[in-house]
């Protein structure tokens, strides 16, 4: 009965609030409590917000700050500079060159790495002989440090005798200097790239295609789709999340990881293989000229950003999440 | 007592916290030493024998041995510490890093430290060549420790096959007719067999001076504010490196690999190979074949450029620091240590007394080549090292590799490089 006069007794919308001000005065344990939460919530939060704020927000926004003032050198302390830093950029050949090296070198390593990674899924996903042995193998790459890749990598380039060499010399080709060579030596690093990273971004794909139901293809397969129609309408559709996943991460990842360029060129030969981080840490590190390198940080962060709200905000919308 | 059991860790912590102290008692000078080297090979072990050696000579002073990776790492971490306020007390870096520890108002000369007659005498007595890198504005701001220059190494196997007399070529003219005969072509072209390489990636501007020096003209100023790079003699100097590979054909074209450059010369894809002193233990372990030693060959002058470390002294140390600081600069660098050293490693005992040792005697007696590179240091010339040093050292570098690849005509390079350098000295004036 007590339920039913509560349920008759229910006020006109009107009045919730009148009715919420007066609970909220007349029962401080009420706001009491929910203080309490906040300060539980934000306490929990703690321990991350600190690592957080520490070491990537502060160093993100003192970055940019840097970028306006000069590089403090022995007694000469930095000095407000405006723009300088960035006009100083915009003249640099240097630094157009790592810009223009870095979209070849995206453009490339994403799209084949990506590829590479959901074919090779997708064959070690069906039932052939010697599968633990494929998906080893082709796992191996990414568990081996970029350093050791690259130092592997430096002797297969080698003119003569290297295994690249070896194995066009066996079609008669003559030798070729790999890595000494501008045509060249960009794409050979691209090779390492697309070869260090695509067994890795397999594992996400191949875990996608495990959570499949078999119904779907035994549906299609009754309908009398072929495999790749059911590839394309299917499959594709339905790994659209992992693609964005990778996607995100392969774009990352080609920004971020310049141990290869470091042991096989540094960059070499004349600029052909610098991107754009190897070149912020040239600046930074070897030129120690600080305040230049926070400004080249500040573009590759906005890069970074650019593309990473690109990706959520326009493939977001057009991917179907199960 | 709430927690009854925790009674005996306080006397525990004490225990602990007495023998920590007693362990460094209150007037030990400690020095922190950063040393270029990767943890755990065998310089590390001859670096702590010599700490310890030190402490045990020298009571009352620790040293702190911190081995920090490459040379490029150690500079990096001593920078950065020297930044946030704890530099190193002693530190070993490039010799070409000068102009920047100067700049970056981080190193104190050694000069003014030194009173007596003795110190006075012991600055004096490294070969001139080191000196030329640590000296700049009547101040001595490095002491030498680890160096090394470029040498020719080449398989006597090689010229034996390909019928020439037993002898190194001496000067260029040597070097490309040696080449032609020591280059083994196929009829499809294919090169089975190189003459020389001249590794140019990394530092190519080290090697380039082997060339430059050769031709009679240097790459800069004592003072670090001035480069040559345009001038007539040096760009013939780099056209003549672009030749091996695009006249004379008798180098491969493009950039050669420094790491690589080793193990072509043991694979026998090239019968010459220009590399640092520091390959000589390499080599000699590794060579499936007779193999000997040269100076660069000549052309209108000799030599090459010496490299390596200098130990350097920073600033911010207590007055008592430095003085210990001296004490073990001093110690690492007493003929008998410069002869030891040289031994172990293959870098080039330091100064001219170290090679009277009796051990260095029998050594050189035993291994003749290692004396090689100490007897062309007369005609050896300081690494380029000049101020903002690794950017102007970047511009030459950018400029030789594109003329090496062709992407540029050896004039084009270097008037581009020269105009970098400029354009970054220019506030250095």
């Amino acid at each position: 009965m007590h339920g039913l006069d509560r349920g008759a007794a229910k006020p006109p919308p009107y009045q919730y609030a009148a009715i919420a001000a007066v609970t909220h005065l007349a029962r401080p344990n009420g706001t009491r409590f929910r203080m309490t939460a906040h300060i539980h919530g934000w306490l929990l939060l703690l321990p991350a917000a600190v690592l957080l704020v520490t070491f990537t927000h502060y160093p993100a926004v003192a970055t940019i700050i840097d970028s306006f003032f000069s590089t403090p050198r022995g007694q000469q302390t930095a000095a407000f500079v405006g723009l300088d830093n960035y006009q100083a950029m915009l003249d640099d050949p240097v630094f157009w060159r790592a810009l223009g090296n870095n979209i070849v070198y995206t453009a490339s390593v994403v799209p084949l790495t990506v590829a590479l990674a959901l074919l090779m899924a997708i064959w070690i996903n069906g039932k052939i002989s010697g599968r633990p042995f494929l998906r080893m193998s082709f796992f191996t790459p990414t568990v081996l440090p970029m350093i050791a890749v690259a130092n592997i990598w430096l002797f297969f380039y080698s003119p003569g005798y290297g295994l690249i060499d070896q194995v066009f010399g066996l079609f008669g080709f003559t030798t070729h200097n790999w890595l000494g060579n501008e045509h060249t030596a960009l794409a050979c690093l691209i090779v390492v790239a697309i070869w260090k990273d695509a067994g890795f971004f397999m594992i996400f794909y191949l875990a996608a295609l495990q959570q499949m139901s078999p119904q779907l293809a035994e549906a299609a397969a009754l309908e009398g789709a072929s495999r790749w129609y059911f590839f394309r309408r299917v499959t594709f559709p339905l790994l659209a999340p992992t693609t964005l996943f990778v996607l995100i991460n392969a774009i990352i990842n080609s920004f971020r990881l310049i141990d290869h360029i470091v042991v096989m060129t540094r960059g070499g030969p004349d600029n052909t293989t610098a991107l754009l981080l190897f070149y912020i840490y040239e600046v930074g590190f070897k030129f120690w000229d600080t305040a230049y390198a926070a400004t080249l940080t500040v573009v590759l962060l906005a890069l970074l950003a650019v593309l990473a709200i690109g990706q959520f905000v326009f493939l977001d919308r057009r991917i179907h999440y199960q | 007592m709430r927690y009854p059991k925790m009674k005996w860790l306080a006397p525990v912590v004490g225990a602990i916290f007495i023998a920590l102290m007693s362990g460094a008692t209150a007037k030990d000078v400690e020095l922190s030493f950063y040393y270029p080297v990767a943890v755990g090979g065998p310089i590390t072990k001859i670096i702590d024998g010599y700490a310890a050696a030190f402490e045990k000579d020298n009571p009352g002073i620790k040293i702190k041995a911190i081995y920090a990776g490459t040379y490029q790492d150690t500079l990096v971490k001593a920078l950065t510490a020297f930044k946030s306020g704890e530099p190193p007390d002693i530190a070993v870096l490039l010799s070409t890093d000068m102009f920047t520890l100067i700049d970056e108002d981080a190193v104190t000369p050694f000069d003014a430290l030194l009173k007596t007659d003795v110190d006075k005498a012991w600055i004096k007595s490294f070969y001139p060549a080191f000196m030329e890198n640590s000296r700049t504005g009547g101040e001595t701001w490095g002491i030498p420790f680890q160096r090394s220059t470029v040498i020719m190494f080449w398989n006597k196997d090689a010229f034996k096959a390909a019928g020439l007399p037993d002898k190194a070529p001496d000067n260029w003219d040597e070097l490309v007719a040696d080449g032609s005969k020591l280059t083994k072509r196929d009829a499809a072209g294919n090169v089975s067999q190189w003459a020389i390489e001249i590794p140019s990636t990394g530092f190519p501007y080290w090697l380039f001076q082997g060339l430059t020096t050769a031709n009679d003209v240097r790459l800069m100023n004592q003072a670090g504010t001035q480069t040559y790079f345009d001038k007539p003699a040096v760009i013939q100097a780099l056209q003549f490196w672009v030749d091996l590979s695009r006249k004379y054909k008798i180098q491969p074209t493009g950039t050669i690999e420094w790491g690589t450059t080793p193990k072509d010369f043991f694979e026998r894809k090239t019968a010459i190979m220009w590399t640092s002193t520091g390959n000589l233990t390499n080599v000699r372990k590794n060579a499936p074949f007779a193999f000997g030693v040269a100076m660069l060959p000549a052309h209108h002058g000799r030599g090459s450029a010496t490299g390596g470390g200098n130990f350097y002294l920073f600033k911010k140390m207590t007055d008592e620091k430095r003085a210990a600081a001296l004490k073990f600069v001093k110690w690492m660098t007493t003929p008998e240590r410069a002869a030891d050293w040289g031994i172990a490693t293959g870098y080039i005992a330091v100064r001219p007394d170290a090679w009277e040792t009796p051990a260095m005697k029998k050594y050189v007696a035993d291994f003749p080549a290692a004396a090689l590179a100490r007897d062309q240091l007369k005609y050896s010339v300081a690494e380029l090292s000049t101020h903002d040093n690794q950017r102007v050292t970047k511009a030459l570098n950018d400029g030789i590799q594109a003329a090496l690849t062709g992407a540029k005509t050896s004039e084009q390079a270097m008037k581009d490089a020269q105009q970098e350098a400029a354009r970054i000295l220019r506030t250095y004036k």
